[in-house]
């Protein structure tokens, strides 16, 4: 029988609770920050500003990321651009509207205060980005831009041309930097983590391997933040970069840590199709091209011709046409499923079929090449790069791919996850998105939660430890963490098998695509699991990791990385197989409309899967959080 | 199943090469390193470069080799990361373009392709391929950022900052810190990174106050640091990924002699 | 380096304007111009900037030897395949060197001319004035001499080709539109210096 848990949430109404937090959340004094270290691990978005944001309060920061410089973290590749409500445009927004839409976006499984929050301090971050140097971009008149984005009726999404990520990014990582040179932030950078360590209940520190040496260090703190990002490239073809991993949240999960929703992938509408068996990764293209491009397939499927040789009315506008009121700008995983669709059903295009086309001939013609060069111009640069094609002479080919993981390790409103001292923001934690992520909230989400969450639930948690010691690095907690993390490197090392780490990630990333994809079903998840189940059992005798355990070793590095992705990607099974119901992202086709649409049952799954590690991957524990909507009804979501 | 089927035809009718590779080995920062060669027949025209050495990684690690270390991660040109020499031009031949965006239909069957590290003092080899860029780090936590806190701030537009200071601000802002410019640079200096920062915040209403400090405290790093000086050459933007301008660097040149002479 | 350097550019527009002279009428040519080099000599003003001129090329040479230097310990060992070559002017790189030939020039140049006419025994025109005017016809009766002089002004000309835009650059024009300006006018000013100094010893030499 599931247990169930709950989130903490403040009392009030939907718009005084974060204020009511806030009032009455412990505080550290100054003088006494200094004493209270915290690890924070990764430096992307949220890594980044909860790092700097916390080492500016005056506490010690040990910052951690796997990359050779924390500029490089993955928030550096978003696009599009960031959701705030400032209502600019005299558009008709409002918080409410916002949380609405993210709430209605993610299908009605989000925490209401969570998402309230992320929409209420959505407007500070804008004017603090302007004050840290994000070139954002303006009206000739000097004063802020705005586009719109997938899933919304209103333009409130800040944008600086389609590097948005990486100018907040830098506008964080140089926040960092500062707290660095003044001493505050100790920088770890090529260290990966590899254990989370528990002292009386407590996240007291963490193991990590320095990627350059090889060598395996301890590191003690008065609380532990994980800031790891999204787990996507699990599916091996992913919008993720090459290093992306889930070992530090699912290590966590193997101390104690609930894991929710883990099969909520987002899957992207607008990446560049597969060309070929040895893909390394997917490119994605900035959902804010679907403001100015037409997505269509040619109606036959025997279509031979160029697309600019197919007449209007035998071209298919499959958005459009299903979806009048918000067309191409339809939510993503929406977008997705229809494309997959009309993929599935033999019109694709391209020379694997795998694609639709997303046109800009009309956008051209209505605005010229100018304009449109200037709002997307890098997007169609990087497309020639890649494929060698001039997007203004002919439609791009999209095709969906693996992107966003709304699942996470689970928290409370604190943003602390099951473990007393151990938080996670981030892409890394559930939180904010329900079921489907809304373009251009997850910008928001991790500078939200590391700008403005985590230091004031940071210090509510640390102001009970100030009586508490440095943490000693050799308590016989860390000797063990450190003995198991050892042991699992020489193994991989000594099997001397006939497969690389890459090739088993390969593998994988076929049967979830198949199986734990766009689309799961009972019988495909149930034979997924036994494949994972028996990749995992090959992996543990037939791995091939040339060179030494202390010494700098990329295949060391992945085949830690791929042990996880086999073990996560069984639970992830287990969340879809549990969740009799469609909702968002996770569309099981037994449980759908007349129409296709995903079809949600509020009666039985009105809940956050939040799963604990029982010591056999395969049995974990289920919890449930039941999602109470106190102020909102939720309807059967409806773009038409 | 469709997919799969397609797919095995498009493998049918790609484009295979054959690609001798000359790779730089050095096993660390204190031994020497030298050229090794290897040979790939099955080279697709469509791979990208990094799928090329993955490719030989596979390969090496299949014969018990240790595969060849080398720097990338986005591989969508954006994080910096990757760049190595190829054939004696960073990021190889194409302009404009990280070494994870450039693919194998820019070389022919036969090719012989050399692939060094980007080499200068400030940039120590850790193995192979790879290199210790920390010290473009160690540039912007000298002054690379607005000294503002985090958390509050005035409201946004209370700043204006007209379309053409944002957009030429955005230019110099977008470089990804990969470091091309000091492999190339005859001097190896690091003044196309350096300002290009140094720049984009002068540009910047909200930056421009504490321009003096900044260029002096960031200028000092990078000689500290051991880049050489820009002689004006040119080549770090013709090699640039992001096509970074090199007035960037006239105008570092005077926030420095600006500051220099109001002191 | 640029403050330096322009001084120089200054001068080279000077020293060419001075010696435009000896292209006059022959006898005309020997009174005039062994008058403005005794002017030369003898006002204050004149000196002082030439005591700066002095320095100027001191200081340019030493500042170019330490930047050589610097450049050299920055730079980590060489490539084995180099092609970086692709990305800019030779002559851009090649700013030592260049000067390396002008320095000489100017010790032969400075051995040839100056020196005599400060310490050497020439004779005196009819007003009076030492006659420069006929060490210099003389010696560019000399075809190697017009070589040497020609090569070391075309290495001037291509290190005036980049050195006088590099220099504006190091001072801080950073305006897109005066910086395509300032490129355009550093090409006319290196040709123009490079067609000057050349023609007065070809105009010598034909004229003999």
């Amino acid at each position: 029988m599931a247990k169930e848990i709950h989130a903490t949430i403040p009392e009030g109404d939907l718009k005084d609770k974060w204020s009511n937090y806030k009032a009455h959340a412990k505080l550290v004094s100054p003088n006494n920050r200094k004493k209270l270290e915290v690890i924070v691990v990764g430096t992307g978005l949220a890594g980044a500003s909860a790092a700097a944001s916390l080492a500016e309060m005056g506490y010690k920061i040990k910052s951690f990321c796997f990359q050779d410089s924390p500029r490089r973290a993955h928030s550096v590749a978003a696009q599009g651009g960031v959701n705030a409500m400032k209502n600019y445009q005299n558009d008709g927004d409002s918080v409410y509207r916002m949380f609405y839409d993210t709430l209605k976006g993610g299908d009605f499984r989000s925490r209401e205060a969570n998402t309230y929050r992320l929409a209420e301090c959505s407007a500070s971050l804008i004017d603090q980005a302007v004050a840290q140097g994000v070139p954002f971009g303006r009206e000739y008149s000097g004063y802020l831009k705005n586009r719109s984005f997938g899933g919304v009726q209103v333009s409130r999404t800040f944008y600086a041309r389609g590097q948005t990520g990486q100018q907040l990014l830098l506008g964080a990582y140089q926040a960092l930097m500062r707290q660095k040179e003044q001493g505050n932030v100790q920088l770890y950078t090529r260290h990966e983590m590899l254990d989370l360590v528990i002292i009386d209940g407590k996240a007291k520190g963490i193991i990590a391997r320095n990627l350059d040496t090889g060598e395996i260090e301890r590191h003690g703190a008065h609380a532990v933040i994980l800031a790891t990002g999204g787990f996507g490239k699990i599916y091996y073809l992913s919008t993720l970069a090459m290093g992306c991993n889930a070992s530090a949240i699912w290590r966590a999960y193997k101390k104690g840590a609930l894991m929710a929703n883990p099969s909520w992938t987002q899957v992207h509408p607008t990446s560049l199709p597969q060309s070929g068996p040895y893909q390394s990764k997917l490119t994605l293209m900035s959902e804010s091209l679907r403001n100015d491009g037409r997505i269509w397939v040619p109606k036959s499927k025997e279509e031979q011709r160029l697309p600019g040789e197919i007449p209007e009315e035998e071209r298919d506008y499959y958005l459009e046409r299903k979806y009048p009121s918000f067309g191409n700008l339809a939510p993503r995983d929406i977008a997705s499923r229809a494309a997959k669709e009309q993929i599935d059903a033999g019109k694709g295009v391209g020379a694997l079929k795998n694609a639709v086309y997303l046109d800009f001939s009309d956008a051209i013609k209505e605005y010229g090449q100018e304009l449109i060069a200037e709002r997307y111009g890098n997007l169609f640069t990087m497309y020639q790069k890649i494929t060698g094609i001039d997007a203004y002479k002919e439609p791009m080919k999209i095709s969906p791919s693996a992107h966003f993981s709304m699942g996470g390790l689970w928290v409370d409103y604190d943003l602390m996850t099951s473990i007393p001292g151990l938080f996670a923001i981030g892409e890394a934690n559930f939180s904010d998105h329900g079921a489907n992520r809304l373009g251009a909230n997850s910008l928001l989400q991790a500078c939200v939660d590391g700008y403005y969450i985590a230091p004031y639930t940071l210090q509510n948690y640390l102001a009970d430890q100030i009586q508490v010691k440095k943490t000693d690095v050799n308590h016989p907690a860390f000797t063990e963490a450190e003995e198991k993390v050892q042991k699992q490197l020489h193994h991989f090392i000594n099997q001397k098998g006939t497969k690389t780490a890459e090739e088993f990630h390969r593998e994988l990333g076929k049967i979830l695509y198949d199986k734990c994809g766009l689309s799961r079903s009972e019988d495909g998840l149930k034979i997924a699991i036994s494949q994972i189940q028996n990749l995992r059992e090959d992996f543990k005798t037939n791995l091939l990791v040339p060179g030494d355990v202390e010494d700098i070793n990329s295949e060391l590095e992945k085949a830690g990385r791929v042990s996880d992705y086999l073990e996560l990607s069984e639970l992830m099974c287990i969340d879809a197989l549990n969740r009799n119901e469609s909702c968002g992202a996770h569309f099981r086709e037994e449980f759908q409309t007349e129409d296709g649409e995903a079809k949600r049952d509020d009666k039985d799954f009105a809940y956050s899967a939040a799963w604990e590690w029982s010591g056999e991957v395969s049995s974990p524990i289920l919890n449930k959080e039941v999602l109470k909507f106190e102020f909102v009804q939720p309807t059967q979501r409806s773009y038409k | 199943m469709n997919s799969f089927s397609l797919l095995s035809e498009a493998i049918n009718n790609r484009i295979v090469m054959k690609i001798h590779l000359k790779i730089w080995r050095q096993k660390n920062q204190n031994t020497k390193g030298q050229l090794e060669t290897y040979t790939l027949d099955d080279v697709d025209a469509e791979m990208s470069f990094l799928e090329m050495l993955d490719m030989l990684n596979l390969k090496l690690a299949k014969q018990g080799e240790r595969p060849v270390e080398f720097d990338h991660d986005c591989r969508e040109g954006i994080c910096g990361q990757c760049g190595v020499m190829i054939n004696g031009i960073a990021h190889g031949p194409l302009k404009n373009t990280t070494t994870c965006q450039l693919h194998m239909r820019s070389f022919k069957d036969g090719d012989t392709i050399f692939v060094e590290p980007f080499k200068a003092k400030a940039f120590p080899v850790i193995r192979d391929l790879k290199v210790n860029r920390s010290a473009l780090d160690e540039i912007i936590a000298a002054g690379g950022y607005i000294s503002v806190s985090t958390g509050q701030a005035p409201e946004a537009n209370s700043i204006l900052v007209s379309h053409e200071e944002a957009e030429s601000a955005f230019d110099s802002a977008a470089c990804i810190g990969c470091g091309a410019c000091v492999a190339t640079c005859k001097n190896a200096s690091a003044a196309l990174f350096t300002s290009s920062k140094i720049s984009q915040l002068a540009k910047l209403p909200q930056g421009k106050k504490e321009s003096n400090k900044r260029t002096v405290d960031m200028v000092n790093r990078m000689e500290d640091l051991g880049f050489g000086h820009c002689t004006n050459t040119e080549a770090c933007q013709v090699e640039c990924p992001q096509d970074i301008s090199v007035l960037n660097i006239a105008q570092m040149n005077y926030e420095y002699n600006k500051a220099k002479l109001v002191k | 380096m640029a403050l330096t350097g322009l001084f120089l550019c200054f001068f080279l527009i000077i020293h060419l304007l001075g010696n435009f002279q000896l292209l006059l009428p022959p006898e005309e040519a020997q009174l005039q111009y062994n008058l403005y080099s005794d002017f030369l000599s003898n006002n204050l003003v004149v000196k002082i900037i030439s005591y700066v001129l002095y320095a100027s090329i001191l200081v340019h040479t030493l500042d170019a030897i330490y930047l050589s230097i610097k450049a050299k310990k920055a730079k980590g060992s060489s490539y084995v395949k180099d092609k970086r070559n692709r990305a800019s002017k030779w002559y851009s790189r090649q700013m030592m060197l260049l000067g390396t030939i002008v320095f000489a020039f100017l010790v032969i140049h400075f051995k040839d001319f100056w020196f005599p006419y400060k310490f050497g025994d020439l004779s005196s025109d009819i007003n009076g004035n030492k006659d420069l005017y006929t060490l210099v016809i003389v010696s560019f009766q000399k075809l190697w001499y017009v070589i040497l002089y020609a090569v070391a002004i075309l290495a001037l000309g291509f290190h005036l080709l980049h050195g006088f835009f590099s220099a504006i650059r190091s001072i801080g024009l950073y305006n897109p539109t005066y910086n395509r300006i300032v490129k355009s006018v550093g090409v006319v000013f290196a040709v123009a210096i490079t067609l000057g100094y050349f023609v007065i010893p070809l105009y010598i030499y034909l004229n003999a």
